[in-house]
């Protein structure tokens, strides 16, 4: 008679799926490590040396979603959006993505709002980080946990 | 074990199986649930709005071939059928349906290529193609909001039986059977998913785990691979019987093709 | 063959800030997944969305493998003058689709 957690395990055909029912980490620390230094890298490249304050950002995402292969994304940035006062540009990157950049929006004063929104890829459960770059030059930026369950058996090469 | 005991055993076996099945019945209307409602809130949104929904990309692609005319007749599905929008209300909400020329129930993807082979004479369109989806996607989407409608009458009933039996029959190398999840443990989680009731109502669905529209058949052969059953053939009898159980098991729930499933 | 679907309002006041909604047909292959035999399936992605609004450029997007199938965007941009709203993806292997749609502004 197959045990629950038997079941779980053949089900999903993964070796490494444990009987942990609360989220936990699937890449390895190493993988881990070199991807939080590959997104460092990236941001660098955007930001170079300038700070980057928190706030005036608003980065929207579900906490908890049902398939990490579409996860509903929003960022929005507070700013008047006039010629001398306007968001130039938000980036998104994601600390565990095999890639750390996520999406690029360039925008100017005729935006109005300064605003994105899509739908993106998340490989694990992660903290993704959207960044916002002003006509003055300053960068601002907010933060968003995110919760990706073990998703369904992955089909492709089964069928 | 003595053969005294082990018929006693089997016996008391076969009666415990039945005992399940028939304890285990179809869900009452009042409590069937769609997969919609075991979706989180943002999926959810993504259904209700069709200009965000990737569905629709199929829809009017299906929209478009409904239109083009096809095949050594020449003909295209509105030459016969006119304005989707009016002659294909309530057509989904009652397939499978029995087709008399073969003597059995189809679903609507077959009988889509019927139509495509008998009377435009174009060669019939593969199962989980691009075209294939785009059609049945069109004309499931003109029931949207109706309620499935499955009439059993002694022509399908024998073929509603075999789809109720493949419904309980433990198979594949886990041995489940479909209703120990989805009658006896729907609103449970199977590995961080939630399990739902199994009412197709929304297909052909985009389904974020396949980053595309795909049919029901298409699901119940992912199903059917999770429990490590050999899955059916595409347009397999075995399938379109286990099609019309379930989608006379869901009548009365609103059709809510194109749907978006986790 | 839709290729892509554009939500814009058919007008607006001048001054007002309109969203915008598009949808673009792309499967978005990320180069990291494998087949059953174990061979990289190449990367295949929309690299850039424009925004144009009477050819002037209000809106790109630089899109990553990250971005999901099919991919939404959505936006805002001010209702300026009448005229015409052009829409441009491009990617991997060639792809470029184009849409229209025209804005009449009060």
């Amino acid at each position: 008679m197959t045990t629950r957690r038997e079941f779980l395990v053949l089900a999903c055909g993964a070796a490494s799926v444990t009987a942990a029912t609360t989220a936990r980490a699937q890449i390895d620390p190493n993988q881990q490590a070199l991807r939080k230094a590959a997104m460092q890298e990236a941001l660098r490249r955007v930001v170079g040396d300038s700070p980057v304050r928190r706030g005036r950002v608003k980065l929207e995402l579900p906490p908890l979603i049902d398939n990490g292969n579409s996860v509903p994304l929003s960022v929005a940035v507070e700013s008047p959006m006039t010629p001398s006062d306007h968001v130039k540009a938000i980036h998104v990157f994601t600390e565990k993505n095999p890639l750390p950049d996520v999406v690029s929006a360039y925008l100017g004063p005729r935006a109005g709002r300064a605003r994105l929104s899509t739908r993106v890829r998340l490989a694990d459960t992660q903290t993704v980080l959207a960044i916002a770059q002003l006509s003055d030059g300053s960068f601002w930026s907010d933060s968003a946990e995110v919760v990706v369950t073990l998703s369904a058996c992955l089909e492709e090469g089964l069928i | 074990m003595t053969t005294g005991a082990a018929r006693l055993f089997l016996a008391l076996s076969a009666a415990c199986l039945l005992l399940e099945s028939a304890i285990a019945g179809e869900i009452p209307l009042p409590e069937r649930r769609s997969g919609y409602e075991f979706m989180s809130r943002e999926t959810r949104a993504m259904q209700d709005d069709d200009n965000g929904n990737p569905a629709t990309l199929w829809v009017l692609d299906g929209e478009a071939l409904w239109k083009r005319k096809a095949g050594a007749a020449d003909r295209a599905c509105s030459d016969c059928h006119g304005d989707a929008r009016e002659n294909m209300k309530a057509v989904a909400a009652r397939y499978p349906a029995f087709d008399p020329a073969l003597r059995r129930p189809v679903n609507l993807e077959q009988r889509i290529n019927a139509c495509r082979v008998g009377r435009q004479k174009a060669p019939a369109l593969a199962y989980e193609s691009k075209d294939l989806l785009a059609l049945t996607a069109y004309v499931a989407r003109q029931s949207r909001g109706l309620p499935v409608a499955i009439a059993i009458d002694e022509r399908t009933r024998p073929f509603l039986e075999a789809g109720r039996e493949a419904f309980f029959r433990r198979q594949g190398q886990l041995n489940l059977a479909c209703a120990q999840c989805h009658d006896d443990h729907w609103s449970g989680k199977l590995a961080g998913s939630s399990i739902t009731q199994a009412h197709p109502t929304g297909y052909p669905l985009y389904r974020l785990e396949w980053q595309g529209l795909g049919s029901l058949e298409r699901r119940l052969r992912g199903c059917l691979v999770g429990i490590r059953a050999e899955p059916y053939a595409y347009g397999a009898p075995e399938f379109v019987d286990l099609e019309l159980y379930l989608m006379w098991r869901a009548n009365g729930m609103k059709i809510e093709t194109p749907a978006v499933r986790p | 063959m839709a290729r892509a679907i554009v939500n814009v309002p058919s007008q607006a006041k001048r001054g007002e800030i309109i969203e915008i909604k598009t949808l673009a047909a792309h499967p978005m292959e990320t180069g990291f997944r494998r087949t059953q035999l174990g061979e990289l399936i190449p990367r295949d992605i929309i690299r850039r969305f424009v925004c144009t609004y009477n050819g002037a450029e209000v809106f790109r997007v630089d899109l990553y493998p990250a971005v999901a199938a099919n991919p939404l965007i959505a936006f805002n941009t001010t209702a300026t003058e009448t005229g015409t709203l052009s829409f441009q993806w491009v990617g991997d292997n060639g792809y470029s689709v184009t849409e229209i749609a025209p804005i009449r502004v009060e």
